[in-house]
């Protein structure tokens, strides 16, 4: 019972980080209706960023900042160069492009830090917790504080200022946004910035979470979280996080309980088929 | 330098049989190499479990591929656009996962010890396996040419464009993209089998995600839907990594900087509509008529 607790605890970790790197996907497939891969390398960058800064200045905060900010330009020079010139044409011609920047950033990251694993022996300044029996190691409290507080932001930007109104207006409709005096390029813009800057976050915490970081640390995530913001309905940002959260979860306890043949990689893959032929809007997602 | 073209032929032949699927009838794959790999290893398996010939293994190897691409077609037609790209994906990582994972498959030693091709009594290498190749790839044009001029294709082309008034009009979309999917992937085994004879090894690791990546880039920068675009791709593609060998460490990086440039200045493939050849080629051809 206590190591399933234990499963359980690890399992919603995992959903977190997943659930952070999926609401980028999420937020710029919502505005832009295109598949961003390349946020998994905005991702590998932060994490590379926040490591870098941390052995620059032994301060874990100026890291995150630092990172926020380099992935923020990062989304930004991704969307104003690639994405929007190529907005018209059908979604697979800037999808290939996002997989090439993929794949370049890897190589620029290998050729940077060097091919091998790096640890990241950050400690985070969260408290530990014992609850009957049950550890609840600074590591893991961190990501649980960390996801929440980010999701809070996120909800109440989206939802209760003109910035969110603007957004949400914009990814209804992005012509109509425009004719009622939105500058919608500027709000695409934002969601890329967010939804960047929420990426260095996830590429610092799985460094920390692992303790290691190297080049083709973003490879897995890429693909699994366009399964997840399938599973999630594309698009929604909700349904993203509640995907992910299953996953996380799903993934632990069938690879810690149940001996399958399979990786657990392919089980995200597996699980969005599956909700495609169940209910093919997704789980939270609807239907247009 | 044999070597290099008789893969590039091969892949050539693949990304026909996807340009089948994506580029007559609009469906987008990304998961190509899954196809590709399941006609390698149906040939592998009869190469050196049943101790088949080529020949003898190819009309089943087609007859297996088709039929899995039927029935991993089914689920896709269900999805479109976007989805379908993502479930395509998915698609390809499970395959591959079953192909590591599984014992039959070799697991992760993939299989190895499988025969070179032999015609009359000769068995076939360097030179002569990169005519074989060439033999099919022209078959396989002359396929894609015949479909071109066909009504099937004529179908594709309302399915592609605008499904609902096609369907209006009594053109089923599902028999035709089905029909696409199915062509498509029996030419990749077709495609596969050719590789894992004359690779002689094979291992999941081959038909990996970022090979379907590739035959779709060699795909849109050829030009899709079109004759030649699938050659001319995935020569160029298949030529640069070649020429970039000497950069060694860099290598990678600048083929794939080259790829974006041209994905982001040509969108439209190299012999797509609206591309730069086309407008330096098209009045050449119209003088000449």
């Amino acid at each position: 019972m206590q190591g399933l607790i234990e499963q359980l605890l690890n399992g919603i970790a995992m959903g977190s980080i997943y659930a952070l790197v999926t609401l980028g996907l999420a937020l710029v497939y919502g505005i832009m209706r295109i598949l961003h891969v390349a946020h998994a390398a905005v991702y590998t960058v932060g994490a590379y960023a926040g490591l870098y800064i941390f052995h620059g200045t032994g301060n874990l905060f100026l890291a995150f900042i630092g990172a926020m900010v380099l992935c923020a330009i990062m989304g930004i020079i991704i969307e104003r160069f690639l994405y929007y010139p190529l907005m018209k044409y059908p979604p697979f011609v800037p999808l290939i492009g996002s997989i090439t920047v993929l794949l370049a950033i890897e190589e620029v990251c290998r050729l940077v830090a060097g091919p091998y694993i790096i640890t990241f022996p950050a400690k985070l300044p969260f408290p530990e917790a014992h609850i009957g029996g049950i550890f609840i190691s600074s590591t893991l409290m961190a990501v649980y504080c960390i996801t929440a507080s980010v999701l809070f932001i996120l909800w109440y930007i989206t939802t209760k200022t003109s910035l969110g109104l603007a957004m949400r207006a914009t990814s209804q409709d992005i012509s109509m946004a425009s004719a009622t005096g939105i500058n919608s390029h500027m709000i695409v813009s934002i969601t890329f910035i967010i939804g960047s800057a929420i990426a260095a976050i996830a590429g610092i915490l799985v460094g920390i979470y692992y303790n290691q970081v190297y080049p083709t640390m973003g490879t897995v995530p890429a693909y699994k979280t366009l399964a997840l913001i399938v599973v999630g309905g594309l698009g929604s940002v909700p349904g993203a996080v509640v995907a992910s959260l299953l996953l996380g979860i799903g993934e632990t306890i069938l690879i810690g309980y149940a001996n399958i043949p399979l990786p657990r990689d392919a089980l995200a893959f597996i699980a969005m088929i599956g909700v495609l032929m169940w209910r093919s809007e997704g789980i939270m997602g609807s239907s247009r | 330098m044999i070597t290099i073209g008789t893969l590039i032929a091969i892949q050539a032949i693949a990304v026909c049989g996807l340009n089948v699927i994506v580029g007559y009838a609009g469906q987008i794959s990304l998961g190509h190499a899954a196809f590709f790999g399941i006609g390698a290893y149906t040939a592998a398996l009869f190469a050196t479990k049943a101790g088949l010939s080529f020949w003898a293994s190819l009309p089943i190897v087609i007859a297996i591929s088709a039929l899995i691409g039927l029935l991993l077609g089914l689920p896709s037609i269900r999805v479109r656009e976007d989805f379908l790209a993502i479930t395509t994906i998915g698609i390809n990582f499970i395959v591959e996962a079953i192909f590591r994972y599984v014992p039959f498959f070799g697991g992760a030693l993939g299989i190895g010890g499988i025969p070179k091709i032999a015609f009359y009594g000769v068995r076939l290498k360097g030179i002569s396996f990169f005519i074989l190749c060439l033999v099919f790839l022209f078959l396989v044009i002359g396929l894609c040419y015949w479909l071109k001029k066909s009504w099937a294709s004529l179908a594709c082309y309302a399915i592609r464009e605008e499904e609902q008034a096609a369907s209006t009009l009594g053109i089923s979309p599902v028999k035709f993209k089905l029909l696409a999917f199915v062509i498509g992937t029996a030419i990749a085994g077709i495609g596969g089998s050719l590789y894992a004879h004359y690779m002689q090894f094979i291992s999941a690791g081959d038909f990996s995600f970022p090979i379907s990546v590739g035959f779709l880039s060699m795909l849109v920068l050829g030009g899709m839907g079109t004759l030649w675009g699938p050659v001319l791709g995935t020569l160029i593609l298949g030529i640069l990594p070649e020429i970039f060998r000497p950069l060694v460490d860099y290598r990678i990086l600048l083929y794939t900087i080259l790829l974006l440039i041209m994905i982001r200045f040509q969108p439209g493939g190299l012999l797509g509509e609206g591309s730069a050849m086309r407008r330096i080629f098209e009045p050449l051809l119209r003088v000449k008529r």
